[in-house]
């Protein structure tokens, strides 16, 4: 894994529509905030790495040039990682790659998006060429609603069981966004309102659905020799894990999914971890729909295929359950999609150094991190803990 | 954080864009011009992919053995898609599927279709994963992927 990396900083902008600001002076902000908390300054720092969605998001392309001076990184190694909806796990991965070969001690990780700004699914459709799959597609929703039929179908799972739970997953993580300052969407939902909300694509209801964010959120990358010298909490990085899958939606199983079973494999194999729902303490699961956020629970191990429904209505997943998933509220709540992986890593780093604030799970010491982008091609994970 | 009076401006990007689709799908669309789908068959693994490639993407070698497939199949997964996007290339509501044509090893992915799309309620009656289903052509082809309407339950 190369040398020790660990996480001695995060901070995040107030997520939201934010129309107050212009987009630099919106990643400045979260710049700002991590400076602050870590007392660090923009001289400290030995390279920066950002990264967004498909530039047509916003419409400006090369963002990190655009961004140079809200990240300071003029004179500096720049680099920008682009992988879709996992782009937050890849910056933070790029990062952890850049510290971890040695050739940095501290690096500034930087995801940002301001969705309000453009049309998400508009962009999120130019990911498909057209050819043949983008007369189909019909934005993320689309895909993942596919998907979620599929894994239905293939353990036979009762539909209204699978929509219970659903619901479920979209009442408990609206709840807990309350308690999360930084969170977009603050509202209390019923299982009935969720049940009963529109269809966007069945399905797949409006409640069960992220929504659009403008954030921003950066986090500092340190080598052991820095964390000694800065005598911060730190949140090691126990493992990573990535993998990508065939480009046509078509061509390989979504419901036995590689790219996230194998992603977790690898940074578990790293991590030491064998029994990750007994293990873990905490888990920031990528969940912009609720129903995909089940078979993440299935492919990352936190149960067998096809029992999550069941569990998640047994509550095994929730704040005081055996293994807490998005505690935050998670992308459900909140997703400015370029800063949405970083913030996944920003709140498991923050959990395990007991910063979590309202919705800290108590003495967590190991979290999970994820993230997952593409037409379901690509899946991250980083494990963070805090003991090296 | 709620937005005050500052202001914004409008703007807009328009590219025009000219793209290849080189020998192996100029074939495959000249195919649906004449009502015929093809695949190729990769000579490692053996499987029949749909649309035609010119390579295997799990192999890495030319699948450059053309064969026509069935334009009957199996429905893998649907999604009834009821809401609307800039730019959106299929007027809503349109159910996007997945569909296993007989004898291939890929799902093709393609719209559902022949019966009356605006009521979920009766489209939830007919529709269902598992399902015989038949591609139903266009009159108006012009090798393009609308060139097959949509694909109706047998």
């Amino acid at each position: 894994m190369g040398r020790p990396v660990a996480i001695i900083g995060v901070g995040q902008t107030k997520h939201g529509r934010r129309m107050d600001v212009s987009y630099p002076e919106l990643v400045r902000e979260a710049v700002v905030a991590v400076f602050n908390e870590t007392g660090l300054t923009p001289n400290d720092i030995d390279g920066v790495v950002s990264g967004t969605m498909p530039s047509m998001m916003e419409g400006i392309a090369l963002t990190h040039f655009y961004f140079a001076d809200a990240m300071q990184a003029a004179g500096k190694p720049i680099m920008k990682t682009e992988t879709c909806g996992s782009t937050g796990v890849s910056i933070a991965h790029t990062a952890y790659y850049w510290v971890a070969s040695g050739m940095a001690d501290l690096v500034l990780a930087v995801g940002h998006e301001k969705m309000n700004e453009g049309n998400s699914q508009a962009t999120m459709t130019t990911v498909a060429e057209p050819f043949y799959q983008r007369y189909f597609i019909s934005g993320a929703p689309g895909v993942f609603s596919m998907q979620s039929q599929m894994w239905m179908d293939r353990y036979n799972i009762p539909e209204e069981k699978i929509r219970d739970a659903a619901a479920f997953i979209s009442v408990t993580h609206h709840d807990d966004a309350f308690d999360n300052p930084y969170a977009h969407i603050k509202m209390k939902v019923t299982m009935d309102e969720v049940k009963n909300a529109r269809i966007i694509t069945y399905p797949v209801r409006l409640l069960d659905v992220c929504p659009n964010s403008d954030g921003a959120c950066a986090v500092i990358f340190a080598s052991k020799d820095m964390v000694k010298k800065l005598g911060r909490k730190p949140a090691w990085v126990k493992g990573v894990g990535y993998r990508g899958e065939e480009y046509f939606f078509g061509d390989s199983d979504k419901v036995v999914w590689e790219s996230a079973i194998q992603a977790a494999k690898q940074a578990y194999d790293q991590a030491g971890i064998k029994n990750p729902r007994k293990e873990l303490d905490v888990a920031e699961v990528y969940n912009p729909f609720t129903f995909q956020e089940m078979l993440f629970y299935e492919c990352f191990g936190f149960c067998e295929p096809g029992e999550s429904p069941d569990m998640v209505l047994k509550g095994t997943f929730t704040r005081k359950g055996e293994l807490p998933c998005d505690p935050s509220g998670g992308t459900l709540c909140t997703n400015p999609i370029g800063a949405t992986g970083l913030i996944r890593v920003a709140e498991a780093a923050l959990q395990v150094t007991g910063k979590a604030g309202d919705h800290q799970i108590p003495k967590a010491k190991l979290a999970l991190s994820h993230a997952m982008g593409g037409v379901d091609q690509f899946n991250g994970i980083m494990i963070l803990g805090s003991k090296l | 954080m709620e937005a005050k009076e500052y202001k914004t401006i409008k703007t807009e990007i328009r590219l025009p864009y000219e793209l290849a689709y080189g020998a192996t799908w100029t074939r495959f669309f000249e195919g649906l011009k004449n009502k015929t789908i093809y695949g190729t068959k990769c000579t490692k693994c053996g499987r029949i992919l749909v649309p035609a490639r010119s390579f295997c993407p799990r192999c890495f070698v030319d699948a450059d053995q053309w064969v026509e497939v069935s334009q009957v199949g199996t429905l893998i997964a649907w999604c009834y898609t009821n809401y609307k996007y800039f730019g959106m290339p299929t007027e809503p509501p349109f159910i996007g599927s997945l569909i296993r044509l007989n004898g291939t090893d890929v799902n093709f992915l393609h719209l559902m279709g022949g019966f009356d799309l605006n009521n979920f309620d009766e489209v939830k009656k007919i529709i269902k994963s598992g399902m015989k289903v038949e591609a139903v052509w266009s009159d108006d082809r012009k090798g393009h992927i609308m060139d097959i309407k949509y694909f109706r339950p047998l």
